[in-house]
């Protein structure tokens, strides 16, 4: 069982606590003991068994004859590898060596699960507090004027990619600006947490800075926004489009897309002046009145993505109470395919 | 390049073994990373300071002072007083400096070394930035990153640099730089992060990321219409949207569960 009595720091608050970990959730033991969030992990973790047992602080079934050793064994622990308090009671059964190995194996470990955990409601709510305050930090892009991001993996398999930064703003991806988040791994964030979080909180300000929340400025859109795509249309890529986009210019003169050294990638940081040209469907639609409006269009092996809507204004007001019900119960995922069938 | 020539004709090569203390100093300050040494030459023609005397408190003192011939005994408010010009002149003095043949070849040698610091976009793989300014006007805007590779301004990392006038670099140098030296002009890259749940794109930014390819494609058969260089590699950004069928939506009338992520 976990160590509560008199409580000695839990290995998982340990973790967090260390430098270059404060992007981290803690993972809840709820989660971490049922075992099907754990599923498939026993084969990508060395010392699995151990592992486990040390992120929850849990004692080795077999060790109760070497109690009198206990005093000795610590220190000589302690002295090895500045470990932290909480967690000796129980090293003594183990040599050093294999500690080492359980404690990195522990590490990866907690980071997959953590990869999992932060998909979960629970995961999800935690990582929304820190994001709120600012916690991961804000967009190094002017443009963007100190948008929040958010923590993510390029990829969900351990050691390819550190930790990199999503901003909603410009839907683009950064560095994290300390170099102390260079050796924590993006796998542990995983690529599905940046969007979902969108997508499980689609009523957050992106535009809002953690300084602003902190002053007791709501973070939340108010009001009865469009809706297009499935987002609220103010909240897709709200840090692009005209005034957002860098026009270069030598003395006040715009360079020419023409010179050698013209402009080529505004592109990449616009957004339509009429945010509603992104939406296909509609303009398919209008492109192609025969067509049954519910049914993916096969173009070139693609499949156009069509969407059903309701008549007039029934999805916004339905969305609208949606969104009341949720500020009050917490914030069940809202996910759904276009009802296209998967072909990955 | 026109607008260059009032002092890009200035070329100085006799910095001689002159000591220069103060600017020394100023260049090798903790937070000054980002200046150049402008040249005593340089320094002590007056037409280079046209106009400067009227935006400098003490303006000869604080000139005196960049050049190394001040001696005026006062009292440490005043030497503050003129210290604080003297920094507000050197950096106005620089703006202008590193817009000629002398200067863009100081802050060429800066770049290369990424003595501005590398691209905080993923996409961009460090590219060396440059200071810019976002106005010529002294203390409207702090100095700002520019990253040649996707022309995007970004915020230096250190509050120290984040602190620094940004008409101390002005709003063109970032960009007569590579119209004077054509060949730095990184090529250009469509790669770009795409948002994902569970693999699948999110509707609304694969909406947009198509629209915004569609910009490009346009803008790179309007240069090759004017046989003008894309700047894009051969093949690049020729992509097909593979796997772009099936695509999540957030807000939305059905709610459903999100696989691999129970909590029970
Ligand atoms: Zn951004
Ligand atoms: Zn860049």
């Amino acid at each position: 069982m976990s160590t509560s009595s008199a409580a000695p720091e839990s290995w998982i608050s340990s973790f967090c606590s260390l430098i270059g970990h404060e992007y981290f959730a803690e993972v809840s033991e709820e989660f971490i003991e049922d075992d099907f969030n754990l599923t498939g992990l026993q084969t990508q973790v060395a010392m699995y068994k151990e592992a486990l047992e040390m992120i929850l602080d849990v004692e080795p079934e077999e060790d109760d004859e070497d109690e009198e050793e206990e005093d000795e064994e610590d220190e000589s622990l302690i002295g090895e590898g500045g470990e932290v308090a909480g967690r000796e009671r129980r090293h003594h059964s183990r040599m050093a060596s294999d500690l080492s190995v359980i404690e990195s194996s522990a590490e990866m470990l907690y980071g997959l699960i953590h990869q999992r955990f932060i998909c979960s409601r629970a995961g999800m709510q935690q990582m929304s507090e820190k994001y709120e305050l600012g916690h991961f930090g804000a967009c190094p892009r002017t443009n963007c004027m100190q948008a929040r991001t958010l923590p993510v993996g390029l990829s969900d398999i351990p050691g390819e990619e550190t930790v990199k930064l999503f901003c909603p703003a410009c839907l683009d991806v950064y560095v994290p600006p300390n170099s102390r988040f260079q050796t924590v791994d993006g796998a542990f964030f995983g690529r599905t947490f940046g969007a979902l979080f969108l997508l499980t909180f689609p009523d957050y300000d992106l535009t809002k800075r953690g300084a602003d929340v902190m002053q007791d400025i709501t973070s939340r859109i108010s009001g009865h926004p469009e809706i297009l795509n499935g987002f609220f249309a103010k909240n897709i890529a709200p840090g692009l489009g005209a005034g957002h986009v860098y026009e270069p210019k030598i003395y006040g003169f715009r360079v020419s897309e023409r010179a050698r050294s013209g402009p080529r990638m505004q592109w990449l940081r616009e957004r339509p002046g009429n945010i509603n040209e992104l939406d296909e469907a509609r303009l398919f639609a209008e492109q192609n009145p025969e067509s049954e409006d519910d049914e993916g269009a096969n173009t070139n092996g693609r499949v156009a993505v069509v969407r059903r809507r309701a008549p007039g204004n029934a999805r916004l007001r339905q969305r609208q109470q949606q969104l009341q019900q949720q500020r009050q119960n917490g914030s069940p995922m809202a996910l759904s395919t276009n009802g296209a069938e998967s072909e990955l | 390049m026109t607008a260059l020539t009032n002092m890009e004709d200035y070329v100085s090569e006799s910095d001689s073994d002159y000591t220069s203390y103060w600017r020394d100093w100023f260049i090798s300050s903790r937070g000054n990373e980002y200046f150049c040494e402008i040249d005593e030459d340089y320094l002590t023609d007056r037409f280079n300071l046209t106009g400067l005397n009227t935006e400098v408190q003490y303006y000869q003192y604080a000139l005196d002072l960049v050049t190394d011939v001040f001696d005026l005994d006062c009292e440490d408010d005043m030497r503050e007083t003129i210290e604080k010009s003297a920094r507000h002149l050197y950096g106005l003095v620089h703006a202008r400096y590193i817009v000629t043949t002398r200067g863009l070849s100081k802050m060429l040698e800066k770049y290369k070394k990424a003595d501005f610091g590398k691209c905080p976009r993923v996409a961009c793989h460090s590219h060396p930035l440059l200071p810019m300014g976002l106005s010529d006007v002294p203390s409207v805007k702090p100095v700002k990153l520019y990253c040649a590779k996707c022309e995007d301004a970004y915020n230096p990392k250190s509050s120290r640099h984040a602190a620094i006038d940004g008409a101390y670099f002005g709003s063109s140098f970032h960009n007569i730089i590579f119209q004077v030296y054509p060949a730095l002009v990184p090529a250009k890259s469509v790669e770009r992060y795409v948002p994902r749940v569970y693999g699948f794109k999110v509707h609304a930014a694969a909406s947009l990321v198509r629209w915004q390819s569609g910009r490009r494609e346009e803008m790179r058969r309007r240069l090759r219409r004017l046989e003008v260089d894309t700047g894009f590699r051969d093949g690049d950004g020729e992509e097909g949207d593979e796997d772009g069928d099936v695509e999540f939506e957030g807000v939305d009338g059905r709610p459903a569960v999100v696989e691999g992520a129970p909590v029970r």
